[in-house]
């Protein structure tokens, strides 16, 4: 039964889809982006990593279509004389690496929380959620910046460099928890109170058991919404945090670094170093917001609002 | 009343004990405060000396309380980089932030009210379409981006207002210096102003929006209409008293991010605030500086959020702030 | 000349599905100090006809034809400000649910005293002193310090006092009750309908209470109308309806009620469901749970019978019945 149902909501689903114009365009725009950062190694003519490919002489390069531009180098080069088209390639890929992962860890936790909140209810839930209560105040990116500041002095630069990405995915990861953890809990305790529950509790299921087949599949369009939005908003942060020089370091940029490496140029007229990357992120975090705002209308979940 | 400051306090204290305790830990391991006193040309032993005189080896609960006297005294040591109480630096730096948040403020109340609630009421209006497109564009670019564009547009490219910096200030009560008494000083604000609210701002139209909306399908807005009372006053009165309850939750949980917001902002505007200094002294691994920072911002975190309870339980009636439940 | 005259009334709602008609053909009138009961099953549009007649209806429903004339002006076509000063003044509603109906962040006072000054000249003073009297009106102790409470501090039967309260404030020509007591618990239930009915009979006030309970009907009401899918399908005297019901739907609620059923036995429900408001059965729309459906029900709309205070629409009762 629960399958079919699952099957008519996604048709409903991909119906709703086939008529929105701003869903499939932002949707075939995240596809293409998706597509061209994961193919960086085969797609960018050059790859920034490997210094054998990179020459100082180069740097500084404008796009092709001002006077000084340089033909191999459409988008231009930076202060390094890397190919900026190439480094953004590998760029969005490391953000989008960088927001997915971070919300997998944020969504498994939050979920696991907010079950064991919902579900045992009592004393664990009021700690629970009063946890969260103060991990929301404190917002995601101030814990970052402190964790990370205090990371990298301790840690100097170097180690701190090769362990950046999974600091990241770390710091980000567990403070945004709060969120699912109460959507879950919501939709927990509304499910309960269904007769649903008592019922197959009156077949003899465990509890494990109902809270994973029965409950989990009903909280995941809230899931599915919080996570779209989640992800634009991790990699939101991890820019910010790359532009303090607080995230991604500058070897192995993400777009926030090289918005970060390009910045201090801006007033000498580089603008391209900064301005491409910049877009780019734009683009993507819009993309991704707008298909949030949209499966929001669509499925309509009830989202855990104070 | 009482029963919520005490309530208030408790939370208070516990949120300054992590961060005093996360303070401590940091002082504790970021570099060594003997290297940062004597240099490196001092013999081992002498170091084990100097070590037990400064009750470096003294069990960590009783250096913790040592450094929690001296806090409460307001003594979080000297700045490495300034040479000079790392407190004093750090309130030096404070009114130029407080400042630029209340310049961003302002810009988010004066817009983000009129703006939702016009687009709650007309919602098929084409401003209304045009806000929430505007909006959604608006909170997918970070603030660290929207600044550099306002610089590039209005301080490069026009040339009017000024790209880093807060401009001429007036020294005015107790070491206070403050930007908004001159026009150089405005002129300066204004754009790191609208930098730090560019985030908030559509977020909040947003959430105004959505929750005017819900209200206005209430049972006791209807009876409002069938009463015949004016429109103004179902609308401004008894619609948006009701919307801003969880405008005002939001508010609070916001208050974190914003101080995040004011780093990002005072560093792309140079601006010489808190946030600027924290970046610095990150940099520069001054540790009673990032210290001093930390209490600070947390104080301030603190009072935020107890002003914004307290406003919360002037609109709402249903809380009893006398019942400690707030 | 009837005090408020509904005419051919008609109610849709655009929805994706489709539009949906909620009201058809709603005509009725209504006289001076008359109570009248609107009956019928949840979903029969008994609630859009009360809120159309204040043009109350929500979105995204609109009046798609007819005529809503109170003292000869058609409400459905008022502007905004005219239609203000009908609304709360001269025609006053009572709503369901006492709980939902108040606005929680003000207080008692602030709602009762700005429903005055929306619609006369008075100082605050002046109202403040009328509201209080008019919360002694309907019983409610202690009311120069109710009035400063909020909602939330008085229990549902109050609230339902001071709702009752704010709609006498103007001393309005007519009252539209909706449901006034089903939303309260069951003992309080019959207090505040003797409240709200003596209160009609001293400030002879006009009354149109809608209910699903025939028998609160049967004890307020002087006249009554059965709906059924939008539709008035029998009006006539409460006396004469209850006794002699001519259509089989007011027969089944007659029959339902529980007066009717001895100790022990089970309860006369009606088969089968009210059908949904987008899926009206072609023909009459009850024919699907009617005992005595004959062929032409299902095909024909059954048009009136009788006389304009007297009437029923149904095919069965027009072929069987006695004359009216």
């Amino acid at each position: 039964m629960s399958r079919y149902r699952t099957l008519f909501r996604q048709s409903a689903l991909l119906y709703r889809f086939r008529r929105d114009k701003v869903a499939i365009a932002s949707f075939s725009i995240l596809l293409l982006l998706l597509i061209i950062s994961f193919a960086a190694p085969f797609i960018a003519p050059f790859n920034p990593y490997d210094p054998t490919q990179i020459d100082i002489m180069d740097s500084n390069l404008p796009p092709v279509w001002q006077t000084d531009g340089d033909a191999r180098f459409t988008l231009g080069t930076d202060t390094q004389g890397r190919d900026i088209w190439s480094t953004m390639l590998y760029g969005t890929r490391i953000s989008i690496t960088i927001g997915l992962f971070a919300v997998l860890l944020q969504s498994l936790l939050g979920i696991a929380m907010g079950l064991a909140a919902g579900y045992y209810g009592g004393r664990l839930d009021s700690f629970l959620m009063r946890l969260a209560d103060i991990q929301l105040s404190f917002s995601t990116l101030m814990v970052a910046i402190v964790v990370l500041a205090v990371f990298q002095a301790a840690f100097g630069s170097e180690l701190y460099n090769e362990l950046a990405i999974f600091m990241l995915i770390l710091v980000i990861g567990i403070a945004e928890w709060p969120q699912y953890a109460r959507t879950v809990r919501a939709s927990v305790l509304a499910e309960k109170k269904k007769e649903y529950v008592d019922a197959v509790r009156v077949i003899g299921l465990s509890r494990r058991r109902i809270m994973f087949r029965h409950i989990l599949p009903n909280t995941l369009s809230p899931i599915l919404v919080i996570s779209t939005v989640q992800v634009a908003n991790a990699i939101m942060s991890e820019a910010a945090l790359s532009f303090l020089g607080l995230g991604m370091p500058v070897n192995q940029p993400s777009l926030g670094s090289l918005i970060n490496s390009g910045f201090q140029y801006i007033l000498s007229g580089s603008w391209w170093i900064t301005t491409f990357p910049a877009l780019l992120l734009i683009l993507l975090v819009l993309v991704i917001n707008l298909l949030g705002d949209w499966l929001r209308d669509v499925l309509n979940p009830k989202l855990y609002k104070e | 009343m009482l029963a919520f400051f005490v309530h208030r306090l408790g939370q208070a204290l516990v949120v300054m004990f992590v961060i005093s305790l996360l303070s401590f830990s940091i002082q504790d391991n970021l570099g060594d405060p003997l290297r940062e006193l004597v240099g490196q040309s001092v013999s081992e032993a002498e170091r084990q000396q100097l070590r037990e005189a400064m009750g470096l080896n003294d069990p960590f609960v009783n250096q913790y309380g040592r450094f929690l006297k001296k806090a409460l005294q307001g003594d979080l040591g000297d700045s490495y980089f300034f040479k000079r109480p790392a407190l004093g630096v750090i309130l030096e730096k404070l009114p130029a932030t407080l400042e630029l948040v209340l310049g961003a403020t302002l810009i988010i109340l004066l817009l983000s009210v009129p703006v939702g609630v016009y687009c709650a009421i007309n919602p098929r209006s084409w401003f209304s379409k045009l806000m929430m497109g505007v909006s959604i564009v608006g909170i997918s670019i970070p603030v660290f981006l929207t600044a550099i564009m306002l610089i590039y547009l209005f301080s490069i490219h026009l040339g009017w207002l000024p790209s880093f910096g807060r401009g001429e200030t007036l020294l005015i009560w107790g070491g206070y210096e403050t930007g908004l008494l001159t026009a150089d000083g405005l002129r300066h604000l204004l754009l790191p102003s609208i930098a730090l609210s560019s985030i908030m701002l559509p977020l909040f139209i947003r959430l105004i929006r959505s929750e005017m909306m819900e209200v206005l399908e209430q049972e006791y807005i209807r009876f409002a209409w069938a009463r015949g009372l004016k429109r103004q006053r179902i609308w401004f009165l008894h619609a948006l008293k009701n919307t801003l309850l969880p405008v005002i939750t939001v508010g609070g949980v916001q208050i974190g991010t914003m101080i995040a917001y004011t780093i990002l902002t005072e560093r792309v505007f140079q601006w010489p605030g808190m946030g600027f200094l924290f970046l610095e002294a990150v940099n520069r691994v001054d540790t009673p500086l990032i210290i001093a920072y930390l209490i600070v911002v947390g104080l301030i975190f603190v009072v935020t959020n107890t002003l914004v309870d307290l406003i919360y339980g002037l609109v709402n009636p249903t809380v009893r702030l006398t019942r400690g439940n707030a | 000349m009837a005090l408020l005259e509904v005419r051919n009334l008609e109610v849709k709602f655009p929805l994706r599905q489709g539009e949906l008609t909620a009201l058809r053909d709603v005509s009725f009138s209504l006289d001076p100090g008359e109570r009248l009961g609107i009956v019928g099953e949840s979903g029969a549009g008994k609630s859009v006809a009360a809120f159309a007649i204040l043009n109350l209806i929500g979105r995204p429903g609109y009046i798609a034809g007819g005529q809503v004339l109170f003292e000869g002006r058609d409400l459905s076509r008022l502007s905004a400000t005219e239609l203000r000063h009908i609304r709360g003044n001269r025609i006053s509603m009572i709503f369901q649910d006492p709980m939902m109906t108040l606005n929680p962040v003000l207080t008692i006072g602030t709602q009762m005293i700005e429903s005055l000054q929306a619609h006369r000249a008075i100082s605050y003073t002046e109202a403040r002193t009328l509201a209080i009297e008019k919360l002694r009106t309907v019983s409610i102790p202690s009311p120069d310090a109710r009035i400063d409470q909020y909602p939330h501090e008085l229990s549902g039967g109050m609230r339902q006092r001071v709702v009752i309260a704010i709609a006498l404030l103007t001393d309005p020509t007519i009252i539209i009750a909706d449901e006034p007591t089903t939303a309260l618990d069951v003992t309080i239930q019959a207090e505040i309908m003797e409240l709200l009915l003596a209160l009609c009979e001293n400030f002879s006030v006009a009354l149109i209470l809608i209910t699903h309970d025939l028998g609160v009907v049967a004890q307020v009401t002087q006249r009554a109308i059965v709906m059924y899918a939008g539709r008035i399908v029998e009006e006539g005297a409460t006396r004469s309806i209850i006794d002699s019901a001519r259509h089989p739907y007011t027969q089944g609620l007659i029959n339902a009620l529980p007066e009717r059923t001895r100790p022990g036995e089970r309860l006369n429900q009606i088969p089968g469901l009210m059908p949904s408001l987008l899926d009206i059965p072609a023909g009459c729309a009850f024919h699907p749970r009617c005992p005595h459906t004959l062929t032409v029900c299902r095909f024909e709309v059954p048009d009136y019978s009788g006389s304009a205070q007297r009437r029923v629409a149904c095919h069965w009762a027009g072929a069987h019945g006695e004359v009216l």
